[in-house]
């Protein structure tokens, strides 16, 4: 197979004006891959899955990945000369740059022609709340249908042109996207006592009368004769 | 509304059905406590008299999010946890991750782990092909006795794994850079029996079953799964060999010492219910053949590699993903490190969750008894597919 920066230029020498990068992995698995843009990815799906030399036409994992906003500290150093002769001082000077976060999904593509692969696919949203989208590639591969629902309800990205986009694990009146990194779970979460303290004190705090009664309660009747446990 | 039949994706005509109001169709929901769903697993299916015109698969009932536990525990600590994904197929669970994770640290293993890998895998495509043809058998009728007879065999295999790893099913055996414990000549002797034991059990079993006149009736022509769906709806695993596509992870990745072992890959003519029972008597027989050699050629030497690190594992930032041919399908593992002792990002490729996009459409125009066994056949455990 063709190595991915062949693959980038092929496709954007067919494709002209398409947003294709190629991404680098500085880990051991050394497995790149190639961030398209959302105006014409699934018009390059297709053609991955088409074209004669790579036939992807096995999509196996989709999946999303969340990165939140992130503060960068930049520091800057700079030589001020003293003005009465001596040494020159260094002065560090921090600057906070806020990167905004946004969502990707990301696609593992096999051939099961050619047997071959890994060719991964990033597609990333424009930010994380109001216009979390990406192009659904379900009408490319079929395979795609449940895990873009995954995704969908567990990360909150859109797949636009997905057929049947509805929540698949959670159930379907959770407001929520439980595997974003800031995602925090509501405090009535699990309310019945366990042996977790956890849990316990949390449940404390949102039912104080339950948890802990006044001290002005009478005291509870006893239990009648010949019903303890 | 028409009343021409479409043509579903998988080719079936069945008459289209519409939001709106239909007074002679029926809808029923089957589980999430039928005994069928091999688990809670629930199926909205419409009936246009009793045959099947659509059906939504609805899951969840079980979903922990198991891949935001993965994010929260070190590498190591999710060992144990993707036990409890396909809990028939704990050991090849291990070994998925084992990859994921060895590739993503790049770590090697040394080759007498890499053969009891081989070893604890086979055994396992041999424990869950025979728990999943008794199912089969007990979902299409054969109440009791083919269940009983794969049971029996499958706790010879269960034995052996509490001889090595001190539990049955929940084995956590798999570490990265090799094994947890190596294999005493008593169990390699104990396990030798086992094999030798088994190409007999499965003559006997086959003699009950495969040339049944009843059993041939219900799954022929059943669920059938064209190789063109198959492959563009992610299938894998004996699901799709069983539609005549050649793909084994096995053979194709080669991962792990495979390419040294002489085995063939079975594969389906019709795409139907009988092929896919099939299918996986034939793995079993291949599997067989496969602990025969690793059983012959296991070598001396570590099962850890000596440079390994479990405490204080950090591997640095990147990412990969790791994959290989569980009984199931093909289950991969994904992750993102961020060089921190937990996974940025840990998400698991669960075979038999999508596998199970194609339900409806190997559904469509059976009867709603057919339904059973077709889910049967598609192999699905939910504790993987709802994670």
């Amino acid at each position: 197979m063709e190595t991915l920066e062949q693959l980038r230029d092929r496709l954007l020498a067919r494709f002209p004006g398409a947003e294709v990068t190629l991404v680098t992995n500085p880990g051991a698995a050394a497995q790149h891959s190639l961030l398209l843009g959302a105006s014409q990815a699934r018009e390059i799906a297709c053609f991955l899955r088409d074209d004669p030399a790579l036939q992807l036409d096995y999509c196996s994992n989709v999946t999303g990945i969340d990165w939140p906003d992130k503060e960068i500290v930049e520091t800057t150093k700079t030589t001020v000369p003293d003005p009465a002769g001596g040494p020159a001082k260094v002065v560090e000077q921090k600057t906070k740059r806020l990167q905004p976060g946004y969502l990707e999904a990301v696609y593992h593509l096999y051939s099961m022609a050619l047997k071959h692969g890994p060719v991964i696919l990033r597609l990333r949203t424009a930010n994380r709340t109001d216009q979390a989208n990406v192009p659904s590639l379900t009408p490319v591969w079929r395979g795609c249908e449940f895990q873009e629902r995954e995704a969908f309800d567990l990360f909150g990205i859109v797949f636009t042109g997905h057929p049947d986009l509805r929540r698949i694990l959670m159930w379907d009146e959770f407001k929520d996207f439980p595997m974003r990194k800031d995602y925090v779970e509501p405090d009535d979460y699990e309310w019945e006592p366990t042996p977790h303290g956890g849990v316990l004190e949390k449940a404390a705090k949102h039912y104080p009368v339950a948890a802990t009664p006044p001290a002005d309660t009478p005291p509870a009747p006893p239990a009648p004769e010949g019903k303890q446990p | 509304m028409s009343l021409f039949p479409a043509p579903s994706p998988s080719g079936v005509s069945v008459r289209p059905v519409n939001d709106e109001f239909h007074g002679d169709l029926l809808e029923i929901s089957m589980g999430p406590h039928h005994p069928s769903t091999h688990g809670v697993f629930r199926m909205q299916v419409t009936l246009d008299g009793e045959t099947i015109v659509k059906l939504k698969p609805v899951f969840g009932y079980l979903h922990r999010n198991h891949e935001k536990l993965g994010e929260n525990t070190t590498y190591l600590a999710s060992m144990p946890y993707t036990d409890r994904l396909d809990y028939l197929n704990s050991m090849t669970n291990n070994w998925a991750y084992a990859i994921a994770v060895e590739k993503l640290a790049g770590q090697p293993v040394p080759e007498r782990a890499e053969y009891l890998r081989i070893i604890l895998a086979e055994l396992t495509r041999l424990l869950n092909h025979t728990c999943l043809a008794g199912f089969l058998l007990q979902d299409s009728g054969a109440m009791g006795t083919p269940l009983m007879y794969a049971f029996r065999e499958r706790e010879k295999i269960l034995e052996l794994f509490e001889a090595l790893s001190g539990s049955r099913m929940m084995c956590n055996f798999q570490r990265f850079g090799g094994c947890r414990v190596d294999a005493s000549p008593a169990w390699l002797a104990a396990a030798q029996g086992v094999v030798d034991a088994y190409g007999s059990f499965l003559d006997e079993f086959e003699a009950l079953l495969t040339g049944n006149e009843i059993l041939m009736a219900r799954t022929q022509g059943t669920g059938v799964l064209t190789p063109q769906l198959a492959i563009n709806a992610s299938v894998t695993g004996p699901l799709l060999r069983a539609t005549g596509v050649d793909y084994d992870i096995r053979k194709v990745d080669a991962y792990g010492l495979y390419s040294r072992f002489n085995f063939r890959v079975p594969l389906g003519a019709h795409g139907d219910t009988y092929d896919r029972y099939m299918i996986r008597i034939l793995e079993m027989r291949e599997s067989i053949k496969i602990l025969q050699q690793a059983l012959r050629e296991l070598p001396a030497g570590p099962v850890m590699d000596p440079k390994a690190k479990l405490r204080g594992f950090r591997p640095k930032a990147g990412e990969a993903y790791g994959r290989i041919e569980g009984p199931k399908g093909e289950i991969g593992f994904y992750l993102i490190s961020d060089g921190s002792p937990n996974p940025y990002r840990y998400r698991v490729r669960p075979p038999s969750f999508v596998n199970l996009t194609i339900l409806e459409d190997m559904c469509l125009g059976q009867t709603i008894a057919d339904a059973v066994i077709i889910l049967g056949s598609v192999d699905i455990v939910l504790g993987e597919v709802d994670r």
